[in-house]
């Protein structure tokens, strides 16, 4: 039975993980590579990697370190962070990475994600959307991290993007994102049931409860977190443990 | 001589399987000259793409002759797998044949399946030297739309809305849907086993 994956994000810049990471047994853990190998021990099925280096040369820092982490890691990851070309998906995707996620270049020209999917396939092309909603409760998509407002209605775009190439979802509601009170259900699950493509849930996640939530009540196909398993709020092992006893399908 | 060809073709995703080979302890030429792929110990055809251009490529350098003649132990990991089959749903494409049986489109609208089929799945009902030591309901990763149908060539299952041909087996040719590469200790086993076998 296919398994709902459990993906730890990591933010980095100028090649180092940003955040203070707390891990045990770790020389060093601002280094992506010992914590992605770390990760992928403790059971994390998928790893996001989330450049937000300013520079031009820190992209270039962005690929050298995806070709690190390809040649220890024995579980997918994905990398994103700014990516607005065919040419830097290109230079991902041969340094190692096994999917790109593009966000406010898709946003401001749609047509990259039918550029991506002709050149690498759908299975390599995330599509991430930054989402809130107004006051009148309808959700919108953002640009650049959040800041500003676009006129997508966040169903109306992920269901263009997915028809133009993308081949999974990561949707993230900045309404949750950091508040640890769980992930954003009823927008999840419309997401969810709004494409045919795996819809990956991020934002609010704070105890194992809101795992649960996100599979069962959002729909979701992936979960992603970041501080919880950083800081160790919330141990891999245990919440797929968790998970298992509610009745969820994990790899263990 | 060269212990393990890579065949070197248009759909890619190459790296990966030569980092997996890396931390196994081995190294591997990539190449599309018959004579190195005919004279190596093992060969292994990888591929993330599409049938139709993947399969022209081949042809137009011969590597279709090249490839179902060989004698060795030969590796089909994901796309590699369904052009080992008959014929592929993806763009109407005439495949190597080497299995007898096709490869079709998983269908999102009826069963309400997401597709791509993307993730950790488990292996049932395996047998053979590709997992020996692998315990029964392991998980593995599969990133694909398209999938061979199970019937007498299969090895190993796996359940996505139904059974389907997670590994296929006849003579010294051996696929598989999933990424070994990209399925942690278990893939590297089933990396490690095909590398073993004698």
């Amino acid at each position: 039975m296919l398994a709902k994956r459990i993906i730890p994000c990591l933010d980095i810049k100028d090649g180092q993980t940003v955040k203070g990471i707390q891990f045990e047994n770790l020389r060093h853990a601002g280094d992506p590579v010992e914590l992605a190998e770390a990760y992928a021990r403790l059971g994390a099925d998928e790893l996001v990697f989330l450049d937000i280096t300013a520079t031009q040369e820190g992209r270039g820092t962005l690929v050298e370190l995806v070709r690190r982490i390809a040649k220890v890691l024995n579980i997918p990851f994905t990398v994103g962070g700014g990516i607005r070309s065919i040419a830097e998906v290109e230079a991902l995707l041969q340094a190692g990475a096994d999917k790109v996620s593009v966000n406010s270049a898709a946003l401001r020209r749609p047509v990259l994600l039918d550029e991506m999917a002709k050149y690498f396939g759908n299975q390599c092309i995330v599509l991430a959307v930054d989402g809130r909603p107004n006051e009148q409760g309808e959700w919108f998509a953002y640009l650049n991290g959040g800041r500003i407002l676009t006129e997508n209605r966040v169903l109306d775009w992920v269901r263009e993007a997915t028809e133009r190439g993308a081949g999974e979802v990561l949707f993230t509601s900045m309404a949750h994102d950091g508040t640890k009170g769980g992930f954003a259900l009823d927008i999840t699950r419309a997401v969810s049931e709004a494409v045919s493509v795996p819809v990956i849930a991020s934002g609010g996640a704070g105890e194992a409860s809101h795992f649960l939530d996100v599979f069962k009540t959002g729909k979701a196909d992936a979960a992603l977190a970041a501080s919880v398993f950083h800081f160790g709020e919330i141990q891999i092992s245990s919440l797929k443990n968790y998970l298992f006893e509610h009745g969820i399908s994990v790899r263990k | 001589m060269s212990e393990i060809a890579i065949i070197k073709y248009n759909a890619g995703n190459v790296q990966s399987v030569l980092h997996a080979l890396e931390r196994l302890g081995k190294t591997a030429i990539w190449t599309d000259d018959p004579e190195k792929i005919r004279q190596a110990e093992r060969v292994i055809f990888p591929g993330v793409g599409e049938a139709s251009t993947a399969m022209r490529h081949l042809q137009e350098r011969g590597l279709d002759q090249v490839i179902r003649a060989l004698q060795q132990p030969v590796l089909g990991i994901c796309l590699g797998l369904q052009l080992f089959c008959r014929h592929s749903e993806e763009n109407d494409t005439a495949c190597l044949g080497i299995f007898d049986v096709d490869v079709r489109k998983f269908n999102a609208g009826a069963e309400r399946l997401k597709v791509p089929h993307i993730g950790w799945n488990t292996l049932q009902d395996f047998r053979g030297p590709l997992f020996e030591g692998v315990p029964e309901s392991s998980f593995v990763y599969f990133v694909h739309s398209y999938f061979a149908e199970k019937t007498v060539d299969a090895v190993a299952t796996t359940e996505y809305g139904k059974p389907f041909a997670a590994a296929l087996q006849r003579d010294n040719f051996y696929a598989v849907q999933f990424h070994p590469e990209k399925s942690g200790e278990t893939g590297d086993r089933i990396l490690d086993n095909f590398l073993k076998i004698k």
